[in-house]
């Protein structure tokens, strides 16, 4: 019986890739993943805003108050390094790529064109054998057309896509008119895979303080419906590998992932609320279900239920929202 | 042999040298020597190596006396050993500098020569604090150039290897610690070639070992201490030789040939200058023009003052010299002269007594032949870096050739009581052709200074012009003014003083234009360059008439920039330092304008590039936007504008504040004559009020229909600007349109009005009280009580609505109301206003609230250190008065000693009382037995109705002619209490004062000790105390501190009579009532440490109050009280009034750049402090919470 599956060019163990998440912050951490049968792993995202912010910071808080008053030019020893830039995050992609055998690939976050995108560049000179663009833009300015804001996500696709060699993914939200065809557009503009979909943190408000608090919340298997529905419309109309991120907690998960159409499915939230043995656990379950089954490799049941190769096309599109409000029967 | 020009300032110049020579080095800050000590400390940090290819070890101690010990101690163990002080740190070394010198311990202390604090603390230059030192027995080496700096310290550094004699390496303060100049850096290759090992190991020979045992320090009895005294005199009588040797040697290797006494001018001078230090560069620049003239003068530069040479001395004068001008840059009230001129006066003296003594002939021919010695004069100059210039240079010689030149004179002030100062013509000039000299006038937070710091370095270092930098900052915290002063040029720079005729001049404030004379220096035909927020066809009707008639009588060429839109544009926030300094090299013409953006852009990669990417590329962008947006202005011909400058002052402002403050504040101070000042260096209260500083670019406006009438803004308002009355609705029938009230909510109070207002003009824009108010609008919660708005356009109508205010009545602090929380102590007058210190300042509002609640029967003794400065920093300082005339008294003694300086105003107080106690009870018939138990009974009633008792004594003694009666008048106040606040910062009571504090402590005395905790040395600029936190980087601990804060109050409470109380007034502003009222009332010690946030903490300080509620949910700041009432009354005196721990430490200290710093820099050691500090805080709360517990 064989796991094995293709992703962005890598052939991977297995069909589970840790998702970009804290779990990708320390060498120690990495090493677990691998060990606990993780096929690849997503570092965490190098931010834009963290590069901007953390190189003002240091800029702002070295030079406040400076040169103002006779006895205090200075309020701050000057320090060697300040590891502002993506230095730290480039070298554990170095380190990574020494002590782990499998794939390690890169992520890369942000919204504007700005300088940011070289350090595409440098994650692919550090070792990356591939890298997702997580695009996180949150269109606030009501002038702005939906047309617009897709052209932006195109854009930075193809500012980075000139500077990289190693096969590109991009990580799309599910916030799109036409889903299908702002996929297609980053796959005809390069995208060697898409990731559906990332998890847009939202906002909380604290009835306390009256104040806007952001707070995390991690995904349950009932988000994975909706990546599987796009994975499943998807599959087999782009050239481009699929892969599911959004609500991959048990071995029927990654199962349904892969049936839809999905090379891989992602794990975060799992890993983070139950640890990364889960992963043993969950490959152990698939592989029963398969023995069981007879199926001989993962390769035989990808896209295997995607709205290309299903019994019911339909049950993808507004039939199965009326078969799905249907089939809801309320408590007594 | 190679080196290198470095464009530096003196205190790098010594500390290069300093640092290459030695094996220890023993740092603690003062102004102005602290930026040795820091480069020292961060080149150890970054492991640089000394010439031996060792790291010095740099040790910060808690006082200089400290250091000089610790000094002494590893020079008796054999290590090259150096410090680097000044003033008052000087004096504390000089114990041990006598030590050093009696057992001939070879060693340089580099000095940043600062005056001493006599009637008034001054940080600027002078020689009074060497001067102070010259009978220890050091040699004393003046230095008068950076260049001079770098070359006297390495000189004087070989000299006392070989000579045996320690020495004192002197430059001036300011004036050449921190001009910045283009310099030739001494190689590591130099440095070698001047010191000679076998020296050095015959240094480490001297040491005290237990391999071969001596003693020294011994103590000797009258038979035999003087010949011992007497035994050394032969190395000091070698000593000029073996100087002048090492600095032959030294030109040998560089071509800079120094002597004991260096003499410039006409070779046949007949009126010659002797002085020493920077001054030197001054008069040198005179003479070289006055011999141009033709007049035959000259200069005597005396660079060994100790041992003075008197042969040397005089074979350096030229022989044709009748008249000698000694000039002091000190002063010694009540000797026969300053100390240089005594020496030269004794040296002329013995020469001519010995006439054919080696080297006195030549120098001496003229009054041989004429039978009179050179006529001697001696004056006083430059004292608390007074200005010293061609002119007064020029006045000097002037003054020599009258028949009867004045003696024991001074210059560079007008001296108006007892004549000494000469006449100084104003026109004299000596500055020369084809210099670029530039004058800056900017704002410290505006980034001027740094944006200039960086053309010198641009043009020192990419350039063949020779550069210098020197800037000059007013001593407020918050909206200081800078005004930099640039010169470049293909000469050497020698004047040692401010631009007089400045070729170009930038306005980087255009507020300035209307408060000061900027253009004053503008010579014809110079450049301004102007910072507006208007467009080029609109500056012109917006300047004052007085600077468009300047502009037009001087054909000034005026450009502008609105450089804050271009700024805003570029995500630069208020920093124009890039913007402003890209139209300097834009239109300055120093440098070709391609070649000056590439140089400046290379330059921002180089000072940013460690910042990050960003960072850089947004200076870049503002680079190429400065261009676009710089425009010449076009010059009508006429004046047109009818605006004039407004006064300093208002009107309403007392005599004194009219004629003297008014005078400082308009950057006329030095015009002032003698007459003008106390004579005691007493000053009027109250006087920050007059100083009307506009800084703020938005103030805090008050919304009355969200208002809960909380307090917490008035509470926490570091420079008390906003502030609330209640009052009758009566009283505001002639309130101004717009004045704005709301009902008072007091049960106490009814049917009142309360109001708040701010004063506009006195605000610095800080944000803290928005960002405490809590009162939201409903439907609006980005709505509060109080919000942010321009200020401007609020300037006149606040401004009368705070006068208005003013004129309301106070709360009466003997009605029904009780004074014991926030929203009431807030309706309280705070004494304490508008002081210099920063904008959102965490220590302020701790000192405004004791002054609510104790000022009108307060004495403070502060330390010296921030509130020192902002206390007590003239111009205008921001003690004030209540309507009845009282208010704190104030004084600062030292830094070391302010527990005791407290102590010792308790014991006066307690004296007088007791005197009075007892005057009153031996004149019982006269004053009458109800009176007289009245005011003998310590416990009954209030302090008013204890005045109102000794106003009735007053009356009653009046007139009366018993000895008895007249001196119970004279100390009838001290029947009421006063109260003794001790204040001061944690470097006071953590370090240098420790002692002290905890003796005072010891004395249960009833005193009160406010220790301002900003953890960190704040007014010297951020090094490390005892307070500072484990793993919080500050200068000295740039690798994070490696041990934990100590726990002062635990210290104090083991005392067990002692109160004590740890407060947060951001986390618990209750709390911090209560500490205070319980402190004041106790009759022993109490100590008060109170969390103050600080500018060196690399916080948003809008956020400070934040800050100090997360040092409290982290554990990191214990709120607790400690009050030995209760032991008495048989309860656990410990409080512990903070819950457990809710966060953990890094949740706090993460949003700290001090703690932030060490994880980016070094994440590993970051995460190993923080692990122990995570510990620390642990155990720590472990212990409170079993102390909290324990039955009494």
């Amino acid at each position: 019986m064989s796991l094995t599956t293709n992703y962005l060019g890598l052939v991977l163990r297995n069909p589970i890739v840790a998702s970009s998440s804290p779990l990708s912050h320390s060498m120690d951490s990495i090493r677990r993943l691998e060990d606990a049968g993780a096929s690849a792993v997503v570092m965490y995202s190098l931010f834009e805003e963290q590069i901007t912010f953390e190189s003002s910071y240091v800029d702002h808080y070295l030079r406040s108050g400076t040169n103002s008053f006779a006895e205090a030019l200075s309020f701050f020893p000057e320090m060697d390094q300040y590891n502002v830039g993506p230095d730290e995050y480039l070298n554990l992609i170095r380190r990574a790529k020494e002590s782990v055998d499998i794939p390690v690939i890169g992520s890369l976050n942000g919204v504007s064109a700005g300088g940011w995108i070289n350090y595409a560049g440098l994650i692919e000179d550090a070792g990356a054998d591939a890298l997702e663009l997580n695009v996180y833009y949150v269109p606030t300015n009501l002038d702005l057309a939906g047309q617009e804001v897709e052209n932006i996500y195109v854009e930075m696709l193809r500012s980075v896509k000139k500077s990289v060699t190693i096969p590109l993914a991009m990580k799309l939200s599910p916030y799109f008119s036409s889903l299908g065809n702002i996929a297609k557009r980053l796959v005809d503009e390069g995208a060697n895979g898409l990731v559906l979909f990332n998890r847009f943190y939202q906002p909380d408000l604290d009835l306390e303080t009256l104040q806007v608090a952001p707070r995390l919340v991690l995904s349950n298997s009932n988000e994975l419906r909706l990546p599987l529905r796009w994975v499943a419309i998807l599959y087999g109309r782009l050239l481009a590998d699929l892969a599911i991120t959004t609500g991959v907690h048990t071995s029927e998960d990654v199962l349904k992932g892969l049936m839809a159409g999905a090379k891989v499915t992602m794990m975060a939230s799992e890993l983070l609320q139950n640890g990364v043995r889960r992963i043993k656990e969950i490959l152990g379950e698939i592989e029963s279900w398969m023995e069981e089954r007879e199926y001989a490799s993962v390769a035989q049941m990808i896209g295997s239920m995607s709205q290309q190769h299903c019994a019911e096309p339909a049950a993808f599109e507004r039939a199965n929202y009326m078969k799905t409000l249907d089939s809801y029967r309320p408590v007594n | 042999m190679t080196s290198r020009t470095v464009t530096i300032d003196g205190n790098d110049a010594a500390a290069h040298v300093a640092y290459k020579t030695n094996e220890v080095i023993a740092i603690y800050p003062i102004t102005p020597s602290s930026p040795m000590g820091e480069s020292a400390d961060a080149w150890a940090a970054h492991d640089d190596k000394n010439i031996w290819g060792m790291t010095p070890l740099v040790r910060e101690l808690q006082s200089e006396g400290g250091a000089a010990g610790t000094v002494h101690g590893s020079l008796q163990t054999g290590a090259l050993t150096t410090t680097f002080t000044a003033s008052q740190g000087l004096l504390l070394m000089i114990p041990n500098m006598f030590k050093i010198a009696g057992e001939q311990t070879s060693t340089v202390f580099h000095i940043a020569a600062r005056s001493i604090a006599t009637h008034a603390l001054s940080i600027f230059g002078d020689h009074s604090d060497v001067m102070a030192a010259r009978s220890t027995g050091w040699g004393m080496l003046f230095a008068n150039s950076i260049q001079e700096v770098m070359d006297f310290a390495l000189i004087s550094q070989a000299t006392t290897l070989e000579a045996r004699v320690p020495f004192l390496h002197v430059f001036d303060g300011f004036r050449t610690s921190h001009e910045v100049m283009k310099i030739r850096e001494l190689s590591d290759e130099e440095i070698r070639a001047m010191i000679d090992d076998q020296l050095v190991q015959a240094h480490r020979r001297r040491a005290l070992t237990p391999d071969h045992p001596v003693m020294r320090g011994t103590a000797q009895n009258p038979d035999v201490f003087f010949q011992s005294r007497e035994r050394a005199n032969s190395l000091y009588t070698e000593t000029p030789a073996i100087v002048g040797r090492v600095m032959d040697k030294f030109a040998a290797l560089t071509g800079r040939q120094y002597r004991l006494f260096d003499y410039v001018g006409a070779p046949d001078a007949e009126r010659v200058i002797v002085m020493m230090g920077s001054g030197c560069e001054t008069a040198e620049e005179t003479v070289t023009a006055l011999c141009a003239r033709g007049e035959k003068v000259g200069l005597l530069k005396v660079r060994l003052y100790r041992p003075f040479s008197v042969d040397s001395f005089i074979a350096a004068l030229p022989a044709s010299v009748r008249t000698i001008a000694v000039l002091d840059r000190t002063k010694e009230p009540g000797g026969a002269g300053e100390p240089l001129y005594q020496d030269v006066v004794t040296a002329i003296s013995e020469a001519c007594q010995k006439p054919d003594r080696q080297g006195g002939q030549a120098a001496l021919a003229h009054a041989r032949a004429s039978d009179t010695p050179p006529r001697i004069i001696g004056g006083r100059y430059g004292l608390g870096s007074k200005e010293f210039t061609p002119a007064m240079a020029k006045s000097v010689f002037d003054e020599m050739t009258k028949p009867a030149p004045k003696n024991h004179f001074s210059v560079g002030i007008t001296d108006d009581l007892t004549f000494t100062s000469l006449d100084v013509d104003p026109n004299f000039n000596t500055e020369p052709e084809g210099q670029v000299r530039a004058l800056f006038w900017g704002l410290g937070a505006d980034g001027t200074v740094s944006a200039n710091k960086n053309s010198i370095k641009i043009i020192g270092e990419e350039t063949p012009n020779y550069a210098q930098g020197y800037f000059v900052y007013d001593s407020k915290k918050a909206g200081a003014m800078t005004v930099s002063h640039l010169r470049f040029g293909p000469e050497p720079i020698k004047s040692t003083y401010l631009i007089q005729r400045a070729s170009f001049i930038a306005v980087h404030q255009f507020d300035f234009l209307n408060r000061y004379q900027v253009l004053d220096a503008a010579e014809d035909g110079a450049t301004l360059l102007l910072n507006s927020p208007y467009d080029a066809n609109e500056v012109w009707a917006n300047l004052p008439r007085p600077v468009q008639e300047t502009i037009i009588a001087k054909r000034i060429k005026v450009h502008t920039i609105n450089a804050y839109a271009v700024a805003k544009e570029n995500q630069l926030g208020n920093r124009t330092n890039t913007i402003m300094q890209t139209c300097f090299f834009a239109i300055s013409g120093v440098l070709p304008r391609e070649e000056a953006i590439t140089k400046i852009k290379e330059s921002i990669r180089k000072t940013y590039g460690k910042r990050g990417e960003p960072v850089v590329r947004q200076n870049f962008a503002a680079v190429d936007a400065a261009l676009a947006h710089l425009h010449e202005v076009t010059i009508p011909a006429e004046a047109s504008s009818t605006t004039d400058l407004p006064p300093a002052v208002s009107a309403a402002a007392p005599e004194f504040v009219q004629h003297v403050t008014a005078e400082m504040i308009a950057g006329r101070g030095d015009l002032l004559p003698v007459s003008a000042f106390p004579l005691d260096g007493t000053y009027p209260v109250g006087t920050a009020q007059w100083e009307k500083r506009n800084i703020a670019q938005e103030v805090p406006v008050w919304e009355p229909d969200l208002c809960i009438e909380c307090g917490k803004c008035m509470l926490v308002c570091p420079h008390a600007t906003i502030r609330a009355k209640v009052c009758h609705q009566s009283e505001f029938e002639n309130a101004p349109a717009g004045f704005k009230t709301m009902p008072a909510k007091w049960r106490e109070l009814p049917d009142q009005l309360y109001t708040i207002q701010v004063a506009v003009e006195d605000c610095t824009g800080c944000q803290l009280c928005v960002e405490v108010c809590p009162a939201k609008d409903k439907s609006n919660v980005s709505r509060k009580a109080l919000n942010m708005h321009a200020q401007l356009p609020l300037r006149d109508s606040e401004r009368v609505n705070w006068e208005y205010f003013l004129t309301l009545p106070e709360i009466n602090r003997n009605g029904d109301l009780t004074f014991g929380s926030v929203k009431n102590v807030q309706l309280l007058q705070p004494l304490f206003e508008f002081s210099g210190a920063c904008s959102g300042c965490g220590e302020t509002p701790y000192i405004k609230l004791m002054t609510q609640l104790f000022g009108d029967r307060t004495i403070i003794a502060n330390a010296t250190g921030c509130s020192s400065i902002y206390g007590g920093n003239l111009p205008t300082t921001p003690y004030t008065i209540n309507r009845e005339g009282r208010g704190p008294a104030w004084s600062n003694s030292l830094f070391e000693d302010n527990a005791e300086f407290g102590l010792g105003m308790r014991m006066a107080l307690d004296h007088q009382g007791a005197y009075a106690r007892s005057l009153v009870e031996r004149m019982r018939k006269l004053v009458g037995d109800s009176l007289a138990d009245g005011l003998l009974n310590r416990d009954e009633g209030t302090i008013t109705a204890k005045r109102e008792l000794v106003s009735e004594l007053r009356a009653k003694l009046s007139g009366r002619m018993e000895p008895e009666a007249r001196d119970l008048l004279s100390v009838a106040d001290s029947l009421v209490k006063k109260s003794v606040w001790i204040v001061g910062g944690d470097g006071w009571a953590y370090d240098i004062g420790y002692g002290g504090l905890d003796h005072v402590m010891a004395s249960g005395q009833d005193v009160n000790i406010l220790v301002l905790d900003t953890e960190v040395y704040s007014n010297t600029g951020g090094q490390a105390s005892k307070a500072t936190p484990l793993g919080a980087v500050a200068k000295f601990a740039s690798g994070g501190k490696p041990t934990a804060k100590k726990d002062l109050g635990m210290g104090a409470m083991r005392y067990g009579n002692v109160y004590v109380a740890q407060i947060a007034m951001g986390a618990n502003d209750t709390h911090t009532v209560k500490a205070f009222l319980e402190a004041e009332a106790h009759s022993g010690p109490s100590l008060i440490i109170a969390y103050s946030q600080c500018i060196a903490h690399g916080i948003d300080m809008a956020k400070g109050m934040h800050q100090q509620k997360l040092a409290v949910d982290s554990g990191h700041w214990p709120l607790y009280r400690f009050d030995p009432k209760l032991a008495n009354e048989g309860k656990n005196p410990f409080q512990l009034d903070s819950h457990d721990p809710k966060i953990p430490l890094q949740d706090y200290i993460y949003t700290e750049g001090r703690y932030r710093m060490l994880r980016q820099s070094d994440p590993e050691a970051a995460k190993f402090l923080l692990k122990q500090a995570q510990e620390s805080v642990d155990h720590r709360w472990r212990q409170y919470t079993q102390m909290a517990e324990m039955k009494p």
